[in-house]
């Protein structure tokens, strides 16, 4: 191994050290006496810069540094899932169990249990003929969770032996004869963080992911696959939004990092999950979960890594053939501890003090997700990577340069707005000014799998909500008694596809996740609604009667209708025609 | 032992350049001899080589190169600690301000901290009544939150944060508390207005002054908020006290954090503060909070004034972004006589939902809450558009509205500084104000609590609907 290294600078994260030669850019070095890890992010001369993933109090010219010789890795293996980690992989549960309530430097614990013994169910016998990326086996992590065992990348040849039995991850459960000898495959496997892992080919994404969030799924569509960014300023319910996603979004595994951000969210959902339970297998949401913590007071250079971190995990998952759901809260924060190393580093600085590469490290990131055919030899194993970044923008800028940089790479835009979130309308979500891209990629599956006119009653509400942006100007500079029946009539559909549409009670049992069958009933009860009031008002109707109608009280209520009962809102239909022909009687 | 070194090559600023230096630490406490024997503090910001970048907190008038001396302490600053510090009065740096304010230490700790592991945490779901109904019903406070006041300068922020230390209580519940008072920066009235409230009060025999006045070093504000919070964390994690702390006022230490970071010549971020602002503010408000197993709880009231009353500028946008909430002061509630005057619809509480409903507050409080937004929202609405068309052109609807907005700032909002509203009556007055709507209106409120508390207040009031 190299020799060692020699302190001469510390400043904050960042320490430089001397007679580094022999060691590679992006290597891990263990930092003075007290073994900070850290990582190598430049060169001059024999001088390498180190960021350092713990304080750097007390370190002193001189000291130490130990060199490695490998990246910053994540380990893979059974375990992980259910896990809650910091920036660079170490569980926060083991820390505590060691240091105590606080985060002290130099803990030094492993990210799998060592010691637990899983049951490994081979697929593959003896005498098969393997590639890389091929499942050996697998091992019931969770109850909906299947950890399969694949062959490492790299290796490839005929089985010699494979095991069926109680294992630690450190046993190895099967033996591969190689052209370069035999391979000892173990159920733990490394990866570097900074490097996507490989798949055979990347398709487009063709399938919708719901969300269980009205004004998502109708309006914004994410794809399976696809990518997406919630800008906002503070208050408007970026966190709320995330946490909602990670509860209901239709995906077999999910990664939530919380990068940067406090210390009582993450806490939030360390409690609320195990308790939450998945609609679809009635298996608590923890079981598929896997967390990612690096609060914003904990070191900011591990918060760079975070994000690295968390994504190679959502790739792991994502080779086995599993749709993967990665939710990023917040973006921001990663680039703002890029940019605090890159002052460090006297690096010349771009836009708003940020480094020049910001916008290519945000690509490189949204990039690793996407629909992949899984590296394996033997079948057409898909899996997906869904990405869905938050962005804090100072004072909700929109022009900020991170904002700007993940617009030009994702395909879905939900912009949250400050006026929506102080009237309590969340999700706060801008329906004029928030898009999806992927309409058209899932639009088919979409007509043949929910309803062939879903999009078509989107647009029609979409419609209307643009005209009553067009009408309230008007409203403003001539009053309401300007408004023709037909205008005052879009108002009043407008309304109600706000507040008894998009409004939804991230806090309320029913409402916090509506089924995409719900949501196209309820929004087709109101389009519905409109079509008979619309053709009442033809025959010269009163406005006001249409205003007072009572079945609207019926129509505010829907969402609060059990999502086992959701017929019923059907029947809200035949209200709507009796009262429209009584009020004609009349 | 600890060598003295005479090396000062260059000073500019708060900043000294010391060369010719062996086994400095970074982050290390550095004691400056004065050429008249006076000692000042410091701190290593950067170690490069045999040269050292230090931070004096006190200013650097009279240090000058040739005689004047630095002593590396081989720790970081701490601060002492005993059950004794309450009542006390300290330095912004931590030192007893008097000979009567000495203490007998138990402990010396890093003023510093270390991060609460999340996983230690737990979360902050006890309703505090600081009854205040504008924070009681609408940006419920609870034990182990920060929430931040943005003030404007010439806003009552200090009686409000006042009034909160005065009437805070837990439903229920006697226990033990204590108040961490931090003044950073503010004038000498500022922080007698604090000392003579909790003197009143009987406050003051559980509380730690923490003072540092407009005149003291503004370099040493940097220490201040730190100093509190460390005191605040003895007393919270290992008394088992309930802590508030009062940290006024945080615009000073951001300036303070920018004058040093000027004087490194740091490339600046967002109108010249420097880009780890985040960072460096996290450290102080995420040292709020609860830990698994522990009694004792932190709850934050930082305060702070938006330069031009501008919620975007890099200070409350930032703290926004960390804290749990942000309670902000509106400058024409204020001219319109209304005390407290708080900004309801961009105020905001994130941790309300876990403190509040059945068995914390009331089970209708939750759907009162986000009903009242929407009227108010809608009412302010409807209000500027009467501005613009005058009140005739409104629907009869929007008239009800109207009023409401009105009758919402002067009796919901508007209460005296010295009326400690119980939530019972908070959310009373809610009820009675939403009354004036029709039954159908009332979107947000499940039907079983209109059935059951809507009937009592529109009795009351038969003539109106």
């Amino acid at each position: 191994m190299s020799k060692l290294g020699k302190i001469i600078k510390v400043a904050g994260p960042l320490v430089v050290a001397e007679n580094m030669t022999g060691s590679k850019m992006f290597d891990i070095v263990s930092v003075s006496e007290k073994k900070l890890m850290g990582e190598i992010i430049g060169f001059s001369g024999d001088a390498a810069s180190i960021q350092v993933y713990e304080e750097t109090g007390g370190i002193g010219v001189g000291e130490p540094v130990y060199p490695t010789g490998v990246p910053l890795t994540v380990e893979l293996g059974p375990g992980i899932i259910e896990s809650i980690y910091d920036g660079i992989q170490r569980p926060l549960n083991k820390i505590y169990d060691k240091a105590g309530d606080y985060i002290t430097r130099g803990v030094q614990v492993e990210a799998l249990d060592t010691e637990k013994k899983w049951k490994f169910e081979p697929i593959a016998k003896k005498g098969d003929n393997v590639s890389e990326g091929d499942f050996l086996g697998f091992v019931q992590e969770t109850p909906i969770i299947k950890h399969y065992i694949m062959v490492p990348f790299g290796t490839a040849g005929e089985i010699k032996s494979i095991e069926d039995g109680e294992f630690t991850i450190k046993d190895t459960v099967a033996c591969i004869k190689t052209k370069n000898g035999d391979v000892d495959v173990k159920m733990v496997q490394k990866w570097p963080v900074r490097e996507q892992r490989p798949y055979t080919e990347k398709i487009s994404p063709d399938m919708p992911l719901f969300t269980g969030q009205r004004v998502i799924d109708m309006f914004f569509p994410l794809a399976r696959g696809g990518t997406a960014c919630v800008p906002g300023p503070f208050g408007s319910g970026k966190t709320v939004i995330q946490h909602q996603l990670a509860k209901w979004v239709d995906a077999e595994v999910i990664v939530y990092i919380g990068c940067g951000e406090r210390g009582n969210e993450m806490t939030d959902v360390l409690l609320e999950f195990p308790e939450l339970v998945d609609p679809k297998s009635g298996i608590p949401l923890m079981k598929r979960t896997v967390m990612i913590a690096n609060t914003s007071n904990m070191p900011v250079a591990a918060r760079e890594a975070s994000v690295y971190t968390g994504i190679t995990i959502a790739e792991y998952f994502r080779d086995m053939g599993y749709s993967v759901a990665l939710l990023a809260d917040s973006t921001s924060r990663w680039a703002e501890a890029m940019r605090e190393i890159s002052g460090r580093l006297e690096e010349m600085p771009g836009e708003e003090g940020y480094p020049a590469y910001l916008g290519a490290k945000i690509a490189s990131f949204y990039e690793r997700s996407g629909v992949v055919k899984c590296l394996s030899g033997e079948n057409d194993r898909v899996g997906a990577l869904s990405v869905i970044g938050a962005v804090s923008p100072p004072g909700g800028d929109l022009s900020d340069p991170v904002v700007q940089a993940t617009l030009r790479v994702v395909k879905v835009f939900w912009s949250l707005e400050a006026n929506l979130a102080y009237s309590r309308h969340f999700p706060a979500i801008s329906w004029l000014n928030s898009y999806s891209l992927y309409i058209d990629n899932i639009s088919d599956y979409v007509k043949k799998n929910v309803k062939d006119d879903y999009f078509d009653l989107q647009t029609e509400a979409m419609r209307i909500l643009e005209k009553e942006s067009e009408l309230e100007e008007i409203v403003r500079l001539v009053g309401m008694d300007a408004l023709s029946a037909e205008d005052r009539l879009i108002l009043l559909t407008a309304r109600m596809i706000r507040e008894d549409f998009l409004h939804q009670n991230a806090f309320h049992e029913v409402d916090t996740y509506s089924p995409v069958e719900k949501q196209y009933k309820m929004m087709d009860l109101i389009i519905y609604f409109y079509n008979q009031a619309r053709d009442y008002i033809k025959l010269g109707a009163d406005i006001k009667l249409i205003e007072t109608m009572k079945v609207r009280n019926r129509i505010a209520r829907m969402k609060y209708i059990k999502n086992t009962e959701i017929e019923k809102i059907d029947t809200i239909k035949e209200e709507i025609n009796t009262e429209i022909s009584s009020l004609i009687e009349e | 032992m600890l060598k003295e070194y005479k090396s000062i090559v260059n000073v500019s600023g708060p900043l000294l350049h010391v060369e010719g230096l062996e086994g400095v630490k970074y982050e290390e406490l550095v004691e400056i001899r004065l050429v008249d024997g006076s000692i000042r503090n410091g701190k290593v910001l950067e170690v490069d080589g045999d040269k050292a970048l230090v931070q004096v907190f006190e200013g650097t008038t009279g240090i000058e190169t040739e005689k004047t001396s630095v002593r590396f302490l081989g720790r970081g600053i701490h601060m002492y600690v005993s059950p004794d510090i309450l009542g006390k009065v300290f330095t912004g740096l931590g030192r007893p301000k008097t000979e009567r304010d000495k203490i007998i230490p138990e402990k010396s700790i890093d003023i510093n901290g270390a991060p609460i592991n999340p996983y230690a945490r737990d979360y902050p779901n006890e309703f505090i009544q600081t009854g205040i109904s504008s924070i009681d019903g609408l940006n419920t406070l609870v034990r182990g939150q920060k929430l931040p006041i943005f003030s404007g300068s010439g806003l009552p922020h200090n009686r409000i944060a006042a009034q909160i230390a005065r009437q805070a209580a837990v439903l229920g519940k006697k226990e033990e508390f204590a108040v961490v008072f931090v003044a950073i920066g503010i004038t000498f009235e500022e922080s007698q207005f604090f000392i003579s409230d909790f003197e009143k009060s009987g406050a003051i025999s559980r509380s730690v002054l923490i003072l540092n006045l407009a005149n003291d070093p503004a370099i040493e504000r940097i220490a201040t908020p730190r100093v509190g919070l460390t005191c605040a964390e003895y007393l919270a994690f290992e008394l088992n006290m309930h802590v508030l702390v009062i940290l006024t006022d945080m615009t000073n230490y951001c300036e303070a954090l920018k004058e040093v970071s000027a004087a490194r010549k740091e490339v600046p971020g967002r109108r010249g503060y420097p880009g780890y602002l985040y960072t460096d503010l996290a450290t102080i408000y995420e040292r709020a909070g609860r830990i698994k197993g522990k009694t004792g709880s932190i709850t934050q009231i930082p305060i702070l004034t938006m330069p031009e009353d501008d919620k975007t500028h890099p200070i409350p946008d930032l703290t926004g972004y960390i804290t749990e909430g942000q309670i902000i002061l509106s400058r024409s509630l204020h001219k319109k006589k209304l005390s407290p005057p708080i900004d309801v619809l961009p105020s905001l509480s994130r941790l309300k939902d876990k403190g509040i409903g059945k068995g914390k507050t009331r089970e209708d409080h939750s759907d009162i809450f986000n009903q009242l937004y929407a009227a108010y929202a809608r009412g302010k609405e409807v209000q500027e558009l009467a501005v613009i068309l005058g009140e005739a052109a409104l629907t009869d609807m929007d008239k009800i509205y109207f009023k409401f907005a009105e009758n919402f700032e002067n009796e919901y909002v508007s209460q005296g500084e010295y009326e400690n509203r119980s939530i019972e009556k908070t959310l009373d007055l809610g009820w009675k104000l939403l009354s004036i709507f029709p039954r159908e209106e009332l979107k947000r409120i499940r039907d079983e609590y209109l059935d059951k508390y809507l009937p009592r207040f529109k009795k009351e009031e038969p003539g109106e609907s």
